[in-house]
């Protein structure tokens, strides 16, 4: 009885009254978000609204301090772990601007997130991985994001995701800096990755993606969308609708009619 | 004035850069060592060593080897028919024309180093590869130190002949019961006209060692000579700044320098090549890293002297610790116009951003940073033959692993 009670609370990712400060401002203040396992939302908002600042936070990034709140993952109060460990448990991330490491090839990137050590040199596993995407064997050999166009960031960052197929991931703007080609591409990568293509029921992975025009809707069917604006998320809802009332009459109409 | 009485006169001329040695803190006095057929019959305790510097103790996949402990020249064996080695006084009793070849990239009263060198001179090798000829794999030369508090003070004069390619390994190494020592060590290069010397150089010496090696090359028309250098394990102090002078129209060069300073290593390593040859061209790059109380000035230095010359210079630093530290000093000196000369530097500590990426991605702090030591000092080796590529490589993994 008590493991059913519990099992029916559980919510996979669950924020609550959180607020942070970056370097000593206020960029997320009171926030709620819940994401339940199997499910997907976007995450919608202006420039500078936190939407970036939120999944850094989530992620464990020490430049964000969180002031107030908790953050649950899979019932674990991750609130004040390091970002490893966040991984460890199962939290991932496309990054928007992933920083070049030079010497580190995105080879030895994927062989690290297919949980193998960072000092072995990587192996057919990722060739073959780099095959099944259609990436060239030499892009293996790149040092990462060194040099990479927008689109190669985009399947680099996707490629590792693959490879460490984590239960919960956070996608910053894969749609920006993309051409068309290569944004169905990634959909199709996110939805399979993110169980979208089975049915509800049977969806285990769950994903939070920042968009800012909704292109990547498009590409992977999302079951809810939240507008965040001034560091809350100010409204919730069917994504359809949400984005139709913000392409016809912006964020902050959109906001202001949600909350009447 | 005879190069003898050049040397009395810089006896005690101070060096240009690093701190100034006390000559007389070490003994010019070793025994002599008998030679030997093969160094797999060194005892077990140097053999160890041999590998930690590119040394293969077989001499499997090496044209010829030359060993030398302190002062005693124990081999030199060429398996090669188009390569000569031998010890330095032998090839000079060999060879007339070899005393034109004496001091003429290195000049003797450089400091009181090259005079030391030159007054009490402690044998060293003399590699030569006849004209047109090319031997795949590389000779080795190992210069070893088994008497603490001694001074060995080598000479040694490489001659690559017109159209001949000739790739060298050196180590240099010490016995584990040595800590302190000074080693002096003059190589002269002579690259003539459309040869090519690939020159792979790795250090592995003890805590309270000092080292001066004071180095000239020569490179003639088409010339290409190719320099690796790797320091990776502590000592006291180590100065360093080899000239390299493009004289032949078209001629190369180029210098690598991966060096980590840990414990209280202080390393001035630099390169500074002449762009003297129509078209001539260079690059130089290094890779610092300072831990613990570490420091290292890296140097770098291109003189363009006539048209159409091109040089390029990159040095990049990690600190990793805060009472280590690094100085990059590029310096760019154009004589004429329509020359290229540019450089690259940044020094600073492991970027935070980059750690936390590879942290994202399942690592610890700790493995991620060092994956990105790791590979910060995982540099391309260009322009040697592939398996020598290789092998390099994998000797410049072994030592830093052994560092890290």
């Amino acid at each position: 009885m008590f493991t059913f009670l519990i099992d029916e609370e559980l919510k996979l990712l669950q924020i609550e009254d959180l607020s942070v400060d970056i370097e000593g401002r206020r960029i997320i203040e009171g926030l709620r978000l819940i994401v339940e396992e199997g499910e997907s939302h976007v995450l919608l908002g202006p420039n500078g609204s936190g939407k970036s600042s939120l999944l850094m936070t989530i992620l464990g990034y020490p430049k964000y301090k969180v002031k107030t709140g908790t953050i649950l993952f899979k019932g674990v109060d991750i609130t004040d772990l390091p970002t490893t460990d966040r991984v460890k448990l199962g939290v991932g991330i496309l990054f928007q601007h992933p920083p070049a490491v030079r010497g580190v090839r995105l080879g030895d990137m994927i062989n690290v997130a297919l949980g193998n050590k960072s000092e072995e040199i990587y192996t057919l596993e990722v060739t073959e991985l780099a095959e099944e995407l259609k990436f060239n064997s030499d892009f293996l050999e790149r040092d990462v994001n060194l040099g990479f166009s927008g689109g190669e960031v985009k399947r680099s960052e996707i490629m590792q995701l693959v490879a460490q197929n984590p239960d919960f991931i956070m996608f910053d703007e894969p749609d920006s800096g993309v051409d068309v080609e290569n944004v169905e591409l990634i959909g199709g990568v996110m939805s399979e990755l993110l169980d979208r293509d089975k049915r509800p029921s049977a969806r285990k992975k769950s994903g939070l993606i920042i968009t800012h025009l909704g292109f990547i809707m498009n590409f992977v069917k999302v079951d809810r969308a939240h507008v965040m604006l001034g560091g809350k998320i100010a409204c919730s809802g069917d994504p359809k609708e949400i984005m139709s009332e913000i392409m016809s009459d912006g964020y902050e109409r959109c906001v202001r009619s949600c909350q009447n | 004035m005879s190069e003898l009485e050049k040397a009395k006169k810089a006896k005690s001329k101070p060096a240009a850069f690093g701190t100034d040695v006390d000559l007389e803190k070490y003994s010019l006095d070793a025994d002599d060592h008998s030679t030997l057929s093969s160094m797999d019959e060194l005892p077990e305790e140097i053999q160890e060593v041999l590998p930690m510097c590119g040394v293969n103790p077989t001499g499997k996949s090496r044209s010829g080897s030359f060993f030398q402990l302190d002062h005693s020249v124990m081999l030199s064996d060429s398996t090669s028919k188009t390569i000569e080695l031998m010890s330095m006084p032998d090839a000079l009793e060999k060879h007339n024309f070899l005393k034109g070849y004496v001091w003429n990239a290195v000049p003797v009263d450089t400091d009181k180093y090259t005079a030391r060198t030159e007054l009490n001179q402690t044998n060293g090798y003399f590699i030569r590869s006849i004209p047109g000829s090319k031997e795949t794999f590389p000779l080795q030369a190992c210069l070893f130190i088994g008497k603490q508090g001694l001074s060995q003070n080598v000479h040694n004069i490489i001659i690559a002949e017109e159209d001949s390619e000739l790739n060298i390994i050196t180590g240099c190494s010490v016995s584990h019961n040595v800590t302190s020592a000074l080693h002096l060590g003059v190589s002269e290069f002579y690259v003539k006209k459309n040869a090519k010397v690939t020159f792979t150089m790795v250090h592995n010496w003890a805590k309270d060692m000092e080292i001066r090696p004071r180095t000239g090359i020569i490179v003639e028309d088409g010339g290409t000579f190719i320099s690796n250098y790797v320091c990776m394990e502590p000592l006291k102090s180590l100065q360093q700044n080899p000239k390299a002078y493009c004289t032949g129209e078209n001629s190369r060069v180029t210098f690598q320098s991966i060096l980590y300073a840990s414990e209280k290593s202080k390393m001035d390593v630099g390169s500074t090549v002449f762009l003297k040859g129509k078209g001539s061209k260079t690059e130089i790059m290094s890779r610092a890293i300072s831990t613990g109380e570490g420091e290292i000035i890296a140097r770098g230095h291109l003189v363009g002297e006539s048209p159409d010359v091109k040089g390029h210079l990159e040095c990049r630093g990690l600190i990793l610790s805060d009472s280590s530290g690094i100085h990059a000093i590029p310096e760019l000196e154009a004589r004429t116009q329509n020359l290229e000369l540019s450089h690259e530097a940044a020094v600073g500590k492991i970027a935070e951003e980059e750690v936390l990426y590879l942290m994202s991605r399942g690592l610890s702090e700790d493995e991620a940073t060092s994956m990105i030591v790791r590979g910060f000092l995982n540099v391309d080796i260009s322009g040697l033959p592939e398996e020598l590529a290789k092998e390099t490589k994998k000797m410049i993994k072994m030592s830093m692993e052994k560092a890290l």
